[in-house]
């Protein structure tokens, strides 16, 4: 205990009275360190454990993807093939159809769900009223708080063409009723705005954090100099808090390929199948869902998915890095 | 602000009026749905189907409710849901703090690398099929444990928690607790702890409603229906529309039964969602303040 706190006073370049050592060694310093701190890493040791078991395990596992796997060999016995598995997927006709589908939903849910928040807090932060503030954001959080089976189910029942709410207001104004949830046309829009309607507040919490942290001398300079609110909102709120819209967009797309893939699964039936087939899905069918599981190929197109991701997420990050000047790192 | 010296101007007041008209549009967009559910599941079916109900309920009543608590494998899911929401967040801040609290250290040597080890299952993971082989590898398929071990901690909410202890808990403090002959242990459980109330309540709220809203881990592990959780049952019910007439033990004429059945998911969807949504008020204080310690780090 003592020797940490001599170590801290000469890192500080304090002399302290008593003689000492002229410098201790790196590893001199580690070693102390570990034998005092003893406590900290038997406190780590049950979440490295957890990570190793449930996160790392399973990277050592994935090398099935390089392999021909079968329950009697397992993970290390069973025969390598190569890159059999990804050029088999590559082949198959389903490749382009489920890219292009993967690739479209999260684009089109990137583009409509990343304004609206910013446009919520900006608005927000213009209000005087405190209790109708409080109240919209109260109100605008609680989809966020109901879970994904519940929303498709609203949506099922919302949008039944016999007794959905929708439909029966389709009915007043004299038109025909529609199967929303059965037509591959609707899918992208219904599952792209019911994630808007869903997320809108929540994403909007990070927003008007960051519009608190503006400088309201910022603010107080416009207003002498007869700026409007508008002006102010577009040269002063907006430049705010771009950084932190630009490291949001970054993650984003590095998880265009990854993302809502519960919901989809939920949304998705045997008419819609066309638009709503997405690469998860698809490893779950094959993977765990059929009859005759196909862990290997599953894998394949899991890790494919996966190194895809990695690779946007980067280069996302350099071009954000280059012509933002804002980066996750 | 302190400038309501200044007169508004005309420009300002079209600005104020635009605003809060596009506020209201936010607000009844997101409200109308929720409230028409909720009124929809006090109603009557026959008007409910016929679309007579609106804005408020139409012909109360709570039969909708009562067939939730006749339906057992609702009532089962709900009570399941409520122990893996209970023993899962136990387990889970548990294992936030033992690691957050070490990692926020200065002085633990090697912290870069552990901090590396974590962060990277940010970036990359094994993926769906390999987690599989590895709970299936432990013996945890249709257990207990197979909704609460795979996800015993995330990653990201460590990592607010060990930079909400970077901010609130000052070096000085444990030099002192030192002087006082104060180990490590002694000085977690009975300075950092206390300390971390508002934390603890933000992962808490966190960890519970995502256990029970969780379904995918369920679907995947489960295939036992007395250990079905809630979100299952209720993907049965609402997603794929199978209501089994049998499970509804008091229901009188089949005619009646298909009534229900509709009303059944109105209230099933309010039932639901209640849970999460009475837990997030009252740490909603807390809550607000983890996210924006959060996005602090970035």
């Amino acid at each position: 205990m003592d020797t940490l706190l001599r170590r801290q006073s000469t890192e500080q370049g304090a002399q302290g009275s008593t003689p000492r050592p002229p410098r201790m060694g790196r590893w001199a310093v580690a070693r102390r360190q570990i034998k005092n701190g003893w406590q900290l890493y038997l406190m780590l040791a049950l979440p490295v454990i957890y990570i190793l078991v449930f996160q790392y395990w399973p990277m050592w596992g994935v090398q099935i993807a390089f392999r021909n796997y079968n329950v009697v060999d397992g993970i290390t016995g069973s025969p390598w093939v190569g890159f059999q598995n990804f050029e088999r997927f590559i082949d198959s006709y389903l490749f382009w159809p489920i890219i292009r589908n993967t690739i479209l939903l999260q684009g089109y849910e990137l583009l409509a769900t990343f304004p609206l928040p910013i446009i919520l807090a900006l608005a927000l932060n213009y209000v005087r009223l405190r209790w109708f503030k409080r109240s919209v954001q109260m109100i605008t959080y609680a989809p966020h708080f109901i879970s994904t089976v519940v929303i498709v189910g609203m949506l099922f029942v919302l949008l039944d063409p016999r007794t959905g709410m929708v439909n029966n207001l389709f009915g007043i104004f004299g038109i025909e009723p529609v199967d929303f949830m059965g037509n591959p046309d609707y899918f992208r829009h219904i599952y792209v705005w019911s994630g808007a309607w869903q997320g809108l507040g929540f994403s909007a919490i990070i927003y008007l954090a960051a519009l608190t942290s503006i400088d309201p001398a910022l603010h107080e300079a416009a207003i002498v100099d007869g700026a409007s609110k508008l002006k102010r909102m577009w040269h002063i709120d907006l430049p705010g808090i771009a950084p932190i819209a630009v490291i949001l967009l970054i993650l984003n797309i590095g998880s265009i390929l990854s993302i809502g893939f519960e919901k989809v699964l939920l949304m998705q039936n045997s008419l819609n199948l066309q638009t709503s087939e997405v690469i998860d899905t698809y490893v779950y069918k094959v993977g765990l869902q059929s009859a005759v599981p196909q862990f290997s190929y599953a894998a394949a197109i899991g890790l494919f998915r996966s190194v895809v991701g990695l690779v946007l997420l980067v280069v996302a990050n350099q071009l954000a890095r280059r012509f933002a000047k804002s980066s996750l790192w | 602000m302190s400038v309501m010296a200044i007169k508004e101007t005309r420009t300002d007041r079209i600005f104020n009026a635009c605003n809060y008209v596009i506020l209201g549009l936010f607000l009844i967009a997101v409200l109308y749905p929720l409230l028409y559910i909720l009124s929809a599941s006090f109603s009557d079916p026959q008007a409910v189907l016929s679309g007579r109900v609106w804005l408020w309920p139409v012909d109360v009543n709570l039969n909708g409710y009562r067939a939730i608590f006749e339906y057992q494998s609702i009532v089962r899911g709900f009570l399941n849901s409520l122990f893996y929401a209970g023993v899962g967040t136990l387990v889970n801040v548990t294992l936030t703090l033992l690691a957050a609290y070490p990692l926020s250290r200065r002085d633990l040597f090697g912290r870069n690398s552990f901090m590396l080890l974590f962060v990277f299952t940010m970036l990359f993971s094994g993926g769906m099929i390999p987690t599989y082989l590895v709970v299936h590898n432990l013996g945890l398929l249709n257990t207990r444990w197979a909704l609460i071990l795979p996800t015993a901690m995330a990653v990201w909410n460590m990592i607010i928690t060990r930079t909400y202890y970077q901010v609130t808990i000052p070096h000085e403090l444990l030099e002192a607790a030192r002087i006082d002959g104060c180990d490590d242990f002694r000085f977690f459980t009975r300075i950092v702890l206390p300390l971390s109330k508002p934390i603890i309540a933000v992962n808490a709220l966190f960890y519970a409603v995502g256990h029970w809203n969780q379904f995918f881990n369920a679907l995947i592990y489960l295939t036992d229906e007395s250990l079905f959780p809630l979100q299952l049952v209720l993907r049965e019910i609402l997603v794929q529309n199978s209501i089994d007439p049998a499970q509804l033990t008091d229901a009188a004429e089949l005619l009646r039964r298909q009534e229900i059945r509709e009303l059944l998911k109105y209230a099933l969807i309010v039932v639901a969602s209640v849970p999460p949504l009475l837990a997030y008020p009252f740490v909603q204080k807390h809550f607000v303040k983890g996210v924006m310690i959060g996005s602090l780090k970035g």
